[in-house]
């Protein structure tokens, strides 16, 4: 990291820098990493929305929003300021504390997970050894927002919004832990950096031909556990209104709103992370794109590649939202526990013994 | 070392208090936010004394699985607090019979400590590039396979038990056939007849 920032300041900022105690660099480094990463998460969410009703606006053969700044593109920021004047009605018999603190229990994991994962070579603000593990352990905490909003409404639709979305959650999150766990298996390593280098040298090294059926089982559970459709049981307007944020409005609401999408980033990132190389380039090693000038960048991994590869993720949520409708709920069930989880653990067990017989892309890994 | 121990004793702090709201709390599900809060700040003291993995599986088992459990049962059942009130001053004398005898339980073992290594010294620091989860790994399923393999058993016959209990045939009880159901294809539905169209009389 100290050379890209070396060419870009004077030398006398440099000298300074270097004078300064270890301590106050590293948290100076670290803040200033944090801000840089919540606010990009922040806008990416602001025009997810806007790319959302364009994409689904487009499906649907029609313009979406086109009003607010040139081709719309001021429209989440309307949305944010009308939703940040708006009162925040606190139900008279719901129990006030819990009611304002689980928005922020549902955005809180969704933002603190970011700190493991890397968005190029050096930038992580966090690089642990156990981050796939911390990954895990924080997407599971986010389903207390969810609960804790239907119970603290005292609202019927609420309470069963959050029912449902609890199930859903604890049920896919088994699926997803295990296509994890071939992953690990493939890489050899929980560090999320490291998972990436393994799958450096082009497209044929990425995890997704390998481990398709985690791949898919992953995506798909990721979807699940984002409550968004077809799995929007939690949501449901047919029949329970609102489901767990029915009495939010204003503030509170728009608070869910920004955790359901980062989170949504967030299943997209990780997802290209483990399955598709993360920031490494797709045509890493094709050195003859070397030779031609204009296409040199081609290869050389970094951050727009990971970007590029979260938006396909995204577009490919959008795109399922605007597809399929809803599943029925013991559908869900069924798929989550009955169809994902052994297929999961039925490739596990493949991928263990392609391991041990040195058959496939794994053959390097029993030592 | 002295901003380490400032954390350590904010986080104990918290820790005991939350542990004590668990008691005392007049509502059950405020009981289990307080637990989770306390199976935080017990993670976040084992950071600090370099067991990650131990961290972040607390967290993941206990915070993200057994606890959603706790508070979805919680949230169902109706509790008369009165009721859970008179209970607290009749099991406290229990409460406290255990307490005591883990707290000699733990004296014990950190007397054994005393004798073997030295306490003065402290705590010494893992090198760089110490990784807890694959020292863990590497002795789990080698040296203890056996026990390893024993509790993994254990756990299995407690579902298949679970599941057993729970699974009881009700008589008429309406079942649908998942396989039947997606099986259905729009001809054996429907049937689309072809006719010509009719002449107003």
């Amino acid at each position: 990291m100290a050379d890209f920032f070396a060419g870009l300041v004077p030398g006398f900022v440099w000298d300074i820098w270097n004078s300064l105690p270890p301590l106050v660099q590293y948290l100076t480094v670290t803040v200033w990493k944090i801000l840089f990463l919540t606010i990009g998460v922040i806008l990416i969410v602001a025009f997810s929305t806007y790319f959302e009703r364009k994409v689904i606006g487009s499906m649907q053969a029609r313009v979406g929003p086109n009003r607010v700044g040139p081709l719309g593109l001021l429209q989440p920021f309307a949305d944010v300021i009308k939703l940040l004047i708006k009162e925040v009605i606190v139900p008279s018999q719901s129990s006030k504390f819990l009611f304002v603190v689980a928005p922020l229990l549902s955005l809180t994991p969704a933002l603190a997970t970011w700190a493991v994962i890397p968005l190029n070579n050096w930038y992580v603000i966090a690089d642990i050894n156990a981050g796939l593990l911390y990954v895990l352990a924080l997407t599971s905490v986010g389903v207390y927002g969810v609960i804790l909003a239907g119970w603290a409404t005292n609202s019927k639709y609420a309470l069963l919004g959050a029912m449902r979305s609890a199930a859903q959650i604890v049920a896919y999150e088994i699926a997803m832990g295990f296509a994890l766990v071939g992953v690990l298996m493939a890489s050899g390593s929980l560090n999320l950096g490291a998972i990436v280098e393994a799958q450096s040298g082009g497209f044929s090294q990425w995890f997704l031909l390998p481990l398709l059926p985690l791949f898919v089982v992953y995506w798909i559970s990721g979807v699940a556990e984002t409550n968004r459709a077809p799995f929007d049981v939690a949501e449901g307007e047919s029949e329970i209104v609102a489901g767990f944020h029915v009495e939010y409005s204003g503030v509170a609401f728009a608070v869910f709103f920004l955790a359901e999408y980062a989170n949504m980033v967030l299943i997209s990132t990780l997802t290209a992370i483990f399955f598709l190389g993360g920031w490494a380039s797709p045509f890493e090693g094709w050195t003859f794109l070397n030779d031609i000038s204009w296409l040199a960048w081609l290869t050389v991994g970094g951050l727009p590649w990971l970007f590029a590869k979260m938006c396909l993720f995204m577009y490919t949520f959008f795109w399922l939202r605007a597809t399929f409708p809803r599943y029925r709920y013991d559908q869900i069930m069924r798929l989550g526990w009955k169809v994902f989880i052994p297929v999961t653990i039925v490739w596990i067990a493949v991928e263990g013994a392609m391991a041990w017989f040195h058959i496939g892309p794994w053959s390097g890994l029993s030592a | 070392m002295l901003f380490h121990s400032i954390l350590f004793y904010v986080f104990a702090a918290i820790m005991f208090g939350a542990a004590l709201g668990v008691v005392f709390s007049r509502n059950p599900v405020h009981s289990v936010m307080l637990l989770v809060l306390t199976f935080f700040n017990a993670a976040v003291l084992w950071l600090m004394a370099e067991a990650e993995f131990l961290a972040i599986v607390l967290v993941l088992v206990y915070v993200g699985a057994v606890m959603v459990l706790f508070l979805f049962v919680v949230m169902m059942l109706d509790v008369n607090v009165e009721a859970a009130k008179r209970g607290l001053t009749r099991y406290a004398p229990f409460g406290i019979a255990i307490a005591l005898l883990m707290v000699v339980e733990l004296m014990q073992l950190i007397w054994l400590r005393s004798q073997v290594g030295d306490t003065v010294g402290g705590f010494v620091p893992n090198p760089e590039g110490y990784s807890n989860t694959k020292a863990l790994g590497s002795v789990l399923y080698t040296e203890h396979v056996y026990a390893f393999e024993i509790a993994a058993v254990i756990l299995l016959l407690a579902i298949i038990a679970a599941i057993t209990l729970t699974m009881r045939k009700r008589p008429g009880l309406k079942v649908q056939n998942i396989a039947k159901q997606v099986g259905v294809r729009a001809k054996d539905r429907i049937r689309v007849v072809k006719m010509d169209a009719e002449k107003k009389s």
